[in-house]
């Protein structure tokens, strides 16, 4: 111990002597800090980790606090699961595509749903005018679930569903398509995002206030607990909160406490917290910013396992284990000279796997001008076959971990982010932040500070504020065919024909005297759906019932 | 008697879209350069959008779009403000939009599209250089 001291001593002596002779070769230029602002030290060295203890805040992979990474064996054991989002036009047109990608290697899917089907409109409906099968597939009922996932069977693949305030509805859809196929529900395997805080936080995409949509999150919580206890019902999020523009320090701490929002109302629910509490997943976005990013898994491993177990009252250690998934930063993309956004994808995917990510998405090259070509969604993942499979990375588990400046900020990230945790917490909790604009407020000043950085230079975009070229040679991007919307309306119009009119109304009024009365909606939503009822149909009672959310739109 | 008023903006979203970092930026971008700024927040309808520029009559109008559906909204919102007698509203627009589908738009009555990575002070520039309070 004495001995440590003295050592220190000597390294902070010699630091600052190096101090001296950097600083009179330092540029002025230089900027020493990361994406979100966050300060770099030029040299990391021992006396940043002072104080530290590697069994304390390290361990082993696989144990508390698994900052290491939440397995043993790591990718050893597994490789992290290549889950690429895809989803455009009608069902077909995706189910097309996963078939696709599935012939090229890839071990998961991903499926993208347009914006009237994330919104609870039908693809007939006023609204979902020039939006059907735009920005993902179009499902309005069961039909479309069934060809989406047409010679798929869904116990040899494990299906992730970007859907949110109407996740309740298209995962019945999902469970009736098991159960037509013969698979149990036991079987199953597969994640809905089904995260309304960060929908009200950044994406958002919602139907009605936050209490009524936590309620049904929560809905699907518990009966995916005790039904389908392999599916993760809920991936919180924090790629959105990033996208829309907070820091790596504010991506994580509003997702933890998004989280802790969850355990809370499923306890209040009467829910132990192991039950549940093993199948809660993540995401996670990757910027840039290579070391920060890294950096950030790390931290939010340590953070969760410490949640869980010291405040939340966890006792399995599967609770404790942050699993997530990963993608690439959408927003780091540049519309401009778009071969260069391969060179970034994989910068980020590599930052994901050094941080233990357990799956990723790549994003396309081409994904600031239109939906992927095919062309740029196999680049995308044959870019993590080469880092998983050629590249050598995954030799040793957490390579950058014991790095000066790694552990350094992690440490860092962790700290400031339980600071905003403790503000939120001030405020009542996440339900009553977001009531305040309190995470709104804060993303879109730091959206606001790092566009200032772009546009006075400070940050640099190669391709956009430097290295610029001038009438660039026009890019192949993906066409939606415009015949989508009317094949969809007909396909539609067919199933309302046929069905049983009479039970599908019956099953409506159900699902409204459920609402009313707070039971748990998830049983009475796959009665409806399996005669067909629709999402927009399904939703409408939610609208009547718990109200229509309207924007605060700060900025 | 010389109208020397501010010119007032209108930054919209129109549709199912839920993006709104840009919209957000660049609505704030303008307040800071001086400009009076409304901002819709998500979700409008297109008759929506047109009745709150004419009610907050607006010399501006922005819109942005990332979902796909700008060649269905632009030209339905320049429709709109036609048929209301608002089509002395300049209406201009950003977001996630193939630059092959730019002159269709040009050609319904939209001012100009910005696309990603323009610098706010681009914007700025464009509106000082385009753009009149209106005759009310």
């Amino acid at each position: 111990m004495e001995n440590d001291k003295r050592k220190i001593t000597k390294v902070r002596e010699e630091k600052a002597a190096w101090e001296e002779r950097y600083k009179d070769f330092q540029k002025v230029d230089v900027d020493l800090t990361t994406v979100s602002g966050m300060e770099v030290p030029p040299l990391s060295t021992p006396c940043d980790l002072d104080g530290s203890n590697y069994l304390r805040d390290l361990g082993f992979p696989g144990s508390y606090p698994f900052t290491r990474g939440i397995y043993d064996s790591m990718y050893h054991g597994k490789l992290w699961t290549m889950r690429q989002f895809a989803g455009f036009g009608t069902p077909r047109d995706t189910n097309k595509r996963f078939k696709f990608l599935l012939e090229q290697g890839q071990t998961g899917l991903s499926t993208a749903f347009d914006m009237p089907t994330l919104m609870g409109y039908d693809c007939d409906h006023e609204r979902a005018k020039g939006e059907v099968g735009k920005e993902g597939v179009s499902v309005s009922s069961l039909a479309d679930m069934e060809a989406l996932f047409d010679g798929i069977s869904l116990d040899k693949v494990s299906t992730s569903m970007t859907i949110n305030c109407t996740a309740i509805i298209i995962l019945a859809m999902y469970l009736v398509v098991a159960e037509k196929q013969g698979v149990r529900w036991d079987r199953l395997d597969g994640t809905t995002q089904n995260d309304m805080l960060k929908e009200f936080i950044a994406q958002r995409e919602w139907i009605c206030p936050p209490r009524p949509s936590v309620k049904i999150v929560v809905d699907v919580i518990e009966f995916c607990s005790k039904y389908v206890p392999k599916w993760h019902p809920v991936s919180i999020s924090g790629y959105h909160i990033r996208e829309a523009g907070s820091t790596a320090v504010q991506e994580l701490a509003f997702t933890v406490a998004d989280g802790i929002g969850y355990v809370r109302e499923c306890i209040e629910r009467g829910l132990q917290v192991d039950e549940f509490g093993p199948n809660l997943s993540f995401f996670f976005n990757v910027h840039n910013d290579f070391l920060e990013e890294v950096a950030k898994f790390r931290a939010a491993r340590r953070m969760w396992a410490n949640i869980m177990r010291d405040r939340l009252g966890a006792e399995n250690p599967k609770s404790w284990m942050l699993k997530t998934h990963a993608q690439t930063a959408g927003c780091s993309l540049t519309a401009q000279q778009p071969l260069n956004n391969i060179v970034r994808v994989t910068i980020q995917a590599l930052a994901a796997v050094l941080g233990g990510t357990q799956s990723l998405h790549t994003n396309s090259m081409d994904e600031t001008l239109s939906l992927p070509t095919e062309e740029a969604v196999t680049v995308a993942l044959r870019t993590q076959q080469i880092i998983g499979e050629e590249s050598g990375v995954i030799n040793s588990i957490d390579p950058l971990g014991g790095s000066y400046l790694i552990e350094d900020l992690t440490n860092r990230i962790e700290t400031e982010a339980h600071d905003y945790i403790r503000r939120i917490d001030e405020l009542g909790g996440i339900i009553e932040a977001i009531d305040k604009g309190f995470p709104q407020k804060e993303i879109a000043d730091s959206s606001y500070r790092y566009q200032q950085r772009l546009d006075n230079g400070d940050k640099v975009i190669v391709g956009v504020n430097r290295h610029t070229v001038e009438d660039e040679t026009p890019f192949p991007t993906l066409r939606i065919d415009e015949e989508v919307a009317g094949s969809q309306m007909d396909g539609l119009r067919e199933v309302k024909r046929r069905r049983n009119k009479r039970a599908v109304q019956q099953h409506l009024k159900s699902i409204t005297k459920a609402a009313k009365s707070g039971e748990n909606l998830m049983p009475y939503i796959i009665d409806a759906v399996r005669d067909y009822a629709t999402l927009g149909e399904i939703s409408d009672v939610f609208r009547e019932v718990f109200g229509i959310y309207r924007d605060p739109a700060y900025y | 008697m010389e109208d020397d008023r501010r010119v007032r903006i209108l930054i919209g979203k129109a549709g199912l879209d839920g993006h709104d970092r840009g919209a957000k930026i660049v609505a704030r971008a303008l307040r800071d350069a001086g400009y009076e700024v409304v901002y819709t927040g998500l979700h409008l309808t297109p008759e929506m959008i047109v009745e709150t520029a004419i009610q907050e009559d607006v010399d501006v109008l922005g819109l942005s779009i990332l979902s796909g559906a700008h060649n269905y909204l632009f030209p339905e919102i320049t429709r709109l403000l036609k048929e209301m007698g608002a089509d002395d509203i300049v209406v201009f627009g950003g977001g996630i939009i193939p630059r092959d589908d730019i002159p269709g738009l040009i050609n319904n009555g939209v001012k100009a599209i910005f696309q990603p990575g323009t610098p706010t002070g681009e914007i700025i520039d464009w509106v000082k250089d385009n753009i009149k309070p209106r005759d009310l």
